[in-house]
């Protein structure tokens, strides 16, 4: 009989969190960006119907990078948990703090007693009445959180992306301006992206609508990036 | 799935249905709206809505309810609103026993909602239909203590793929029962006066403003014999609940429009009796 090798504990999350961050890195990125319209969600995404991007409640989405079944699983329990709320106590009562509380403890969870961790980064946007009260959490595979203002990518290359955010953007920023600013960041370093390969959304501030999410086909993108006939000129006017 | 996380539990993370309703059973039993114990006149104590109208026109349909509920000969409520938008391209509308009733309502709308979220798709108008009419047999012990809830539900479907949309209302009974409506209907206590008058008004092909007026006309014609049915109150200035749904969608019918037909309903009718 062989005795089982003893594995220190440092090393086991070590090895966790570099099998995490792989599966993490082979996938494309998301961003999340302010603007004075609302939050834009954006990823770059060839495939019309499986989403990175989704509505989880009157003002919360939700995007996410990963394993797709991962992320769609924890989506899906986030969308109950979030009608559940909103039934028993008031529409009002439902927010991102909680919900991102609810995923970190999952995350955290799965990634200390289950055989493997999740392989996904999620972001968690609630759109409030001003861009001042906008909330942007990411929670990483292991349940950690980072609260940030104003904007954040997840996924293989988001020190890049978020480096390119963070030279160009300001509070402020109209949809245009962010649409063509996201493109320009998930594109860094890589082939300019066309309308057709990236799936978007925005939390829209307009008022009197009670479900702020609204998905941007193709059509509105190519609308909001200029003239993207003419290839990667159509963000000059950004 | 392992129970020692925290976080969401297993209902949240294996569930694989889309209803909120199936959904809020197994998480959290106790929130589903029920009776435990068996309450002896419970029909005689809780406030009654009353008559809801619907007709086809020809962009979609028109849905109208009157504002009243009614505790035996008491009136429990003159503002009480039992016209809903169900989600964005349909409408529902209640009478019965009043706070089951709006329960009812609050949990389709969710459902339809929480259906339209996970699937990142909407149900067709028929797979609404049905899905109000599982609710509805999952309260039929409720039914049996005589605390019933009937809906009306309407909206606008292409009923053959490729044909243009067209309006489409379907009725319900206490236990469930589907019922497509192909030209109009009325539920609740005045609906026999107000569907004898829809009959005399009605056509096919009507325009938008013919058909909420002869809405207005029909629950007028309900309260002028039903007197659990309210008519327009003009000193209040509370009128109807109007809904329209046509290809554009679901949308409330403006109070201010409502009244100015009430009240050429009204003048026309003292004329008429003079």
């Amino acid at each position: 009989m062989s005795v089982p090798l003893y594995v220190p504990p440092e090393q086991l999350m070590k090895d966790r969190a570099e099998f995490a961050r792989k599966g993490i890195a082979r996938g494309r990125s998301v961003v999340v960006i302010g603007a004075s319209e609302g939050i834009l969600l954006m990823a770059e995404n060839p495939s019309h119907s499986l989403h990175k991007i989704a509505e989880i409640y009157d003002r919360i989405g939700f995007a996410a990078v990963g394993k797709y079944n991962e992320f769609e699983t924890l989506r899906q329990a986030g969308v109950r948990y979030a009608d559940l709320r909103g039934y028993s106590y008031d529409r009002a009562d439902v927010t991102a703090r909680g919900l991102t509380n609810a995923y970190a403890q999952t995350l955290a969870g799965v990634f200390t007693t289950e055989a493997k961790p999740y392989e996904v980064e999620i972001v968690i946007a609630e759109l409030g009445t001003s861009q001042e009260g906008d909330q942007l959490y990411r929670l990483s595979y292991d349940g950690s959180v980072t609260d940030e203002s104003d904007h954040v990518a997840v996924g293989g290359r988001s020190e890049q992306i978020s480096a390119v955010l963070e030279g160009a953007w300001s509070v402020g920023m109209s949809l245009a301006a962010v649409v063509q600013l996201g493109r320009r960041a998930l594109g860094e370093g890589e082939h300019p992206l066309e309308a057709e390969n990236l799936e978007a959304a925005v939390l829209d501030r307009a008022p009197g609508r009670r479900r702020t999410f609204r998905r941007l086909g193709t059509d509105d993108i190519r609308g909001l990036l200029g003239a993207p006939e003419d290839g990667p000129q159509g963000d000059a006017g950004s | 799935m392992n129970e020692t996380h925290t976080g969401f539990g297993p209902a949240y993370l294996s569930a694989t249905t889309s209803s909120f309703t199936e959904f809020l059973g197994r998480a959290r039993p106790d929130l589903v709206p029920q009776l435990t114990a068996s309450v002896p006149g419970a029909e005689l104590l809780a406030p009654h809505g009353t008559t809801i109208v619907a007709l086809r026109d020809a962009e979609g349909v028109v849905m109208a309810g009157d504002r009243r509920a009614t505790i035996g000969n008491l009136i429990a409520s003159r503002t009480m609103q039992k016209v809903f938008q169900a989600d964005s391209d349909s409408v529902m509308g209640i009478a019965g026993t009043a706070g089951l009733a709006i329960e009812l309502v609050r949990l389709f709308q969710l459902e339809l909602e929480h259906y339209e979220k996970i699937e990142g798709t909407t149900l067709s108008l028929e797979g609404k239909a049905n899905r109000l009419s599982g609710m509805l047999r999952a309260n039929l012990s409720l039914a049996m203590q005589g605390l019933t809830v009937v809906p009306l539900f309407a909206g606008v479907d292409s009923a053959v793929p490729g044909e243009p949309p067209q309006g489409r209302i379907f009725s319900f009974d206490v236990i469930g029962g589907k019922y497509e409506e192909l030209e109009y209907h009325a539920v609740g206590s005045g609906s026999g006066f107000a569907r004898g008058a829809i009959k005399k008004l009605w056509r096919p092909g009507l325009g938008r403003d013919a058909a909420i007026r002869v809405a207005i006309e029909a629950l007028y014609d309900a309260a002028d014999d039903d007197s659990a049915t309210g008519g327009p109150d003009l000193p209040r200035r509370i009128f109807p609940v109007v809904y329209t749904v046509g290809a554009a969608g679901a949308a409330r019918v403006d109070q201010g429009e409502v009244g100015r037909v009430s009240a050429r309903v009204v003048t026309e009718r003292t004329e008429e009796e003079q």
